[in-house]
């Protein structure tokens, strides 16, 4: 089996799932005891079992995203046992596998929660306002076509690696649910820093940050204070070093700014 | 029906610059008269929507996750083509052209692939302004390697997120015109049926997955760029909401669907661990690059193993089948997709597989670990190793990886001619929904350069053309097409909550899955697959009777979504196995048993079957009527592929 531990034995779970009709109606954790489940199976897979289960029997399945299941759409965002995509450090939901847990857990599973992420339904949320923060600016204004030769523009290594680090964030606001002010400032510094590192980018920084930051504001995360429980819980490790750049990015934007709007 | 694949006059090199200026342009200020239905916002869709934005036009697009970010084409790991011959290795827009051409075993259309060689150099430019990070060397100079087969570098990439960062180009460059308001967004949105005014497609009809509410949206074009079919096999390497609906319900609307047959499946993916599996995990094949791949040289080892008697660092290296080096001396590890493939099964049925299943093979970078030392195999592809740690808890710096074959990639799809334009006029299709460049194999790192190229460098002028040589007037939502096709999809759903039977949705996409791949997989024969055709009808109708759909469809309901999908799937199955059954050939992905030389290599039929099969749909459970489009070979020579 490509599971590698061929003494692993089934296990028997409680699970506490946030059930929640929808976004104007109350929640409340629903209790579901699970029987031999199989270590080699994904947290996901685990749930496909159990709304399975429901489904025979006439009851609701519990709503969740996902889609790729391989770590990188950045769609799965359960809260387990009180963690942003579970125990396991630098794993998103999808990739945590039950051979984390033991025989007899009571395991909690929880939505994002963020007044910027309100409920769909079950576990399911809005997390619409990440889109429009980078409409806000995330972008470099080039239209198709008319753009110099790729080679043009040598960018040192270490510069390229750089942004490449910053531009692998996923979008799954893991950092926002993790953080006790719900403050999105991981995300949108990835993004910001990204770009202001990369030649292409430079010409938009300044208005770039102050409009990003703006929009963050205005969708109502909170403010950071530096607790670092973001980047701790970032299941593909961006850095707090983005908050720093990012901040100065803001504070030298703020100096002189561009923003004629 | 004729199929008029409106391929330009004159030499291949110049058919697109002709064209080009053949086509007849929108006046800039007529521009926004018009609207553009844009359905999947992957990299063929966002590419679109954003550059038919910027130039003018009214742009609605669709998808079904909760933002454009998340399309599938996320997930693309090794790399793009294009034919920038930065290596200074003897590549070339020709070349290119022609390793495509061969590579998909002579079953795609000349023209086409040349377009998409020349404008491959285009993508790499516009990814590079939009400030996507791709691997550089230490002059600062873009990196590249050699991918799946071809014999030059020139991949691409973004360290193992290459999908990641050129989705992400395109979704900044579509959010820009968001932000701009020429672009309109309908994330969490599905569509679910195509609507046909005289003839011509002018909109479509979707359900809003949050509130459930049915919805139209009219429009002068419509574009589908909603990806492939390889969920129809219930695993696969695609995201688990990869599905056919939006091209199933435009070919049930007069769309003709192509090659069918013409599955990837893809050699290098993370075995089948258990029933309650999911979904495959692909390792990029650019691991194919530094890792052998080998089996045990006999039966009698690889029993042994699979009993746990000894473990893989107890076999001796003369003990060991490096299979691919031995049997294709020039190529080696780096073989086309199909042909490692099919060679994995060949040594797992032989009863020399690995793991506990036997359905395995190693994938070794001992050796390559020895030559460069652990740190520079970890920076080339340290996500990967780390990906496959993760899901089977096994070291791979330690001991080898499993590996076994797995769906991955539909060449097939939407007939459309040299303009992506499906039979449907006004109705287009780009990037992995249509058929059109691939043949029967695809090679490594082209979808990518297909989907971008799609999207940002030919949609655009072929869709203008279009436009231009029709009137602005718009058609109401409340047009009877518009209102008929809404009543069928609400009555379809309704059916599908009312049933209330005793098996779950995935209960049959899993059956279903099955049916495909042990006869329609990655070998394939008369007997087998007439005998699916029947397994899968019977499974339908049992689906239509006694599948089990809970809540409601006013509501966000994920079981309904998927039931709509999977009664999509059903039907696709079966024509999937005419078209097998049909093409008595064997050509890249597509083995037919019948069809072997007498090493087991594919053996071609081009006296017979250098067509495309084309397909119209008559009714479910009617027999589908079969187009040909004949393929004419005028800059490459047909040969018989040869990798030894
Ligand atoms: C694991 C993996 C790795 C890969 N690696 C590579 C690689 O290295 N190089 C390479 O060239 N290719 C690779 N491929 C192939 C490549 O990623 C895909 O072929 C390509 O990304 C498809 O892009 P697309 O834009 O056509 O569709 P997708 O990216 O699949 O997008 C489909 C879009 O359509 C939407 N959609 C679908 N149906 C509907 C509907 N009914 N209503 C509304 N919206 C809908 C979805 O929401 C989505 O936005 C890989 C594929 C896989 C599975
Ligand atoms: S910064 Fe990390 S946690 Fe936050 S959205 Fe990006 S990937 Fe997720
Ligand atoms: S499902 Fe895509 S990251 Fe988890």
């Amino acid at each position: 089996m490509a599971g590698s531990n061929p003494n692993a034995k089934p296990m028997d779970l409680t699970l506490k799932v946030w059930r929640q009709k929808n976004r104007e109606t109350a929640g409340q954790l629903v209790t579901y005891p699970m029987k031999g489940i199989s270590p080699d199976m994904s947290f996901l897979e685990m749930l496909d079992v159990l709304n399975d289960d429901l489904s025979v029997r006439g009851e609701e399945p519990i709503a969740f995203d996902h889609d790729c299941r391989e770590g990188i759409c950045g769609m799965c965002s359960l809260f387990i046992n009180g963690r942003a995509h579970g125990p396991e450090r630098g794993t998103t939901t999808c990739q945590l596998h039950m051979r984390h847990f033991n025989d007899g857990d009571t395991i909690t599973i929880e939505p994002w929660r963020a007044a910027a992420f309100p409920v769909h339904k079950d576990l399911v949320v809005d997390r619409s306002a990440f889109d429009r923060i980078q409409q806000a600016g995330g972008y470099i204004s080039v239209n198709t076509g008319g753009v110099p030769d790729a080679n043009e523009i040598p960018i040192p290594k270490i510069i390229a690696d750089k942004a490449f680090d910053a531009a692998t964030c996923i979008g799954c606001g893991a950092c926002v649910a993790a953080c006790k002010n719900a403050s999105a400032i991981l995300f949108v510094s990835a993004k910001v820093s990204q770009m202001s590192m990369l030649p292409q980018g430079k010409t938009e920084r300044k208005t770039r940050v102050e409009n990003m930051v703006a929009q963050m504001d205005i969708e109502g995360f909170g403010s950071c204070t530096n607790t670092g429980a973001c980047a701790a819980e970032c299941p593909v490790g961006i850095s707090l070093e983005n908050i720093n750049m990012m901040r100065r990015e803001f504070i030298s934007a703020k100096a002189t700014s561009e923003n004629l709007a | 029906m004729i199929l008029d694949s409106k391929i330009p006059e004159g030499p291949i090199a110049e058919k697109w610059d002709k064209h080009k200026f053949d086509v007849k342009l929108v006046n800039p200020a007529n521009k926004r008269k018009y609207e553009i239905i844009v359905v999947g916002t992957g990299l063929a869709g966002a590419s679109a929507a954003a550059t038919l934005g910027e130039l003018g036009y009214n742009v609605k697009a669709f998808c079904f996750q909760d933002s454009p970010r998340r399309a599938h084409s996320i997930a693309a790991q090794g790399g793009i083509n294009a034919a920038k011959n930065y290596q200074n290795d003897g590549d070339s827009v020709f070349r290119l052209f022609y390793d495509t051409v061969k590579g998909g075993d002579y079953r795609s259309r000349e023209a086409n692939v040349y377009r998409l060689a020349q404008v491959s150099v285009n993508i790499i430019d516009q990814c590079v302004a939009q400030g996507v990070p791709f691997a550089r060397d230490y002059g600062g100079l873009l990196a590249n390697r050699s991918f799946g087969g071809a014999q030059v570098s020139r991949t691409f990439y973004a360290r193992g997120q290459t999908g990641q960062q050129l989705l992400l180009g395109a979704y900044s460059a579509l959010n820009r015109q968001i932000a701009y308001g020429k672009v309109k967004m309908f994330p969490r949105t599905e569509m679910l049926d195509l609507v046909v005014v005289d003839g011509k497609a002018r909109g479509i009809v979707v359900r809003n997955l949050i509130t459930g509410q049915i919805e139209s949206h009219s429009a002068h074009a419509v574009v589908l760029a909603t990806g492939g079919y390889g969920n129809v096999f219930f695993l696969s390497t695609n995201a688990m909401g990869s599905n056919v609906t939006a091209a199933w319900r435009a070919h049930k609307k007069g769309a003709l669907f192509a090659n069918p047959c013409f599955t990837q499946i893809h050699p290098t993916c993370i075995p089948v661990s258990g029933e309650y599996q999911s979904k495959l995990t692909l390792m990029s094949e650019s691991l194919r690059n530094d890792g052998r791949v080998w089996v045990p040289k006999t039966v009698e080892i690889a029993q042994r193993l699979r009993k746990g008697e000894i473990t893989v660092n107890d076999i001796a290296e003369e003990d060991r089948d490096y299979y691919l080096e031995r049997k294709y001396p020039a190529f080696g590890n780096l073989v086309p997709r199909d042909v490692a493939s099919r060679n994995a099964k060949l040594v797992c049925d032989e009863g020399r597989g690995v793991g506990s299943s036997g359905l395995a093979v190693y994938l070794d970078f001992a050796d390559a670990i020895k030559r460069e030392g652990q740190p520079a195999i970890a920076a080339k592809y340290g996500n990967l190793f780390e990906m496959y740690a993760k899901i089977t808890d096994e070291n791979p710096y330690a001991r080898p990886m499993r590996i076994y074959p797995a769906v991955h990639y539909t060449m097939g799809g939407l007939w459309v001619d040299y303009n992506l334009m499906t039979t449907v006029p006004g109705l287009y299709a780009a990037g992995e929904c249509n058929f059109s460049d691939h043949g029967a194999n695809r090679l490594g790192a082209s979808a990518l350069m297909q989907g971008l190229a799609d999207g940002y460098f030919v949609l655009p002028y072929t869709i203008g053309d279009y436009l231009a040589k029709m009137p602005s007037d718009k058609v109401p939502t409340n047009h009877p097409a518009f209102l008929e096709a809404e009543q069928a999809v609400a009555a379809k759903n309704n059916k599908l909550l009312s049933i209330n039977g005793t098996r779950t949705v995935d209960e049959f996409h899993k059956e279903l899955g099955l049916i495909m791949w042990d006869y329609c997989g990655m070998a394939r024969n008369a007997e087998g697959l007439t005998h699916a055709k029947q397994e899968i009808r019977k499974l339908r109708d049992e689906f239509w009777r006694n599948v089990k759909v809970t809540g409601v469809g006013e509501e966000l309901n994920q079981t309904l979504e998927r039931a709509n999908r999977v009664a999509d799937f059903f039907e696709l199955g079966e024509l999937m196995v005419d078209d097998a059954l049909n093409r008595n050939e064997s050509c890249g992905g597509h083995f037919r048993e019948e069809s072997q030389t007498p090493e087991n290599e594919a053996l071609r039929d081009d006296e017979n079957y250098a067509y495309v099969a084309a397909w119209e749909f008559t009714g479910v459970g009617n027999e589908a009527i079969l187009h040909k489009e004949d393929l004419e070979f005028e800059n490459v020579k047909l040969t018989q592929r040869s990798y030894k």
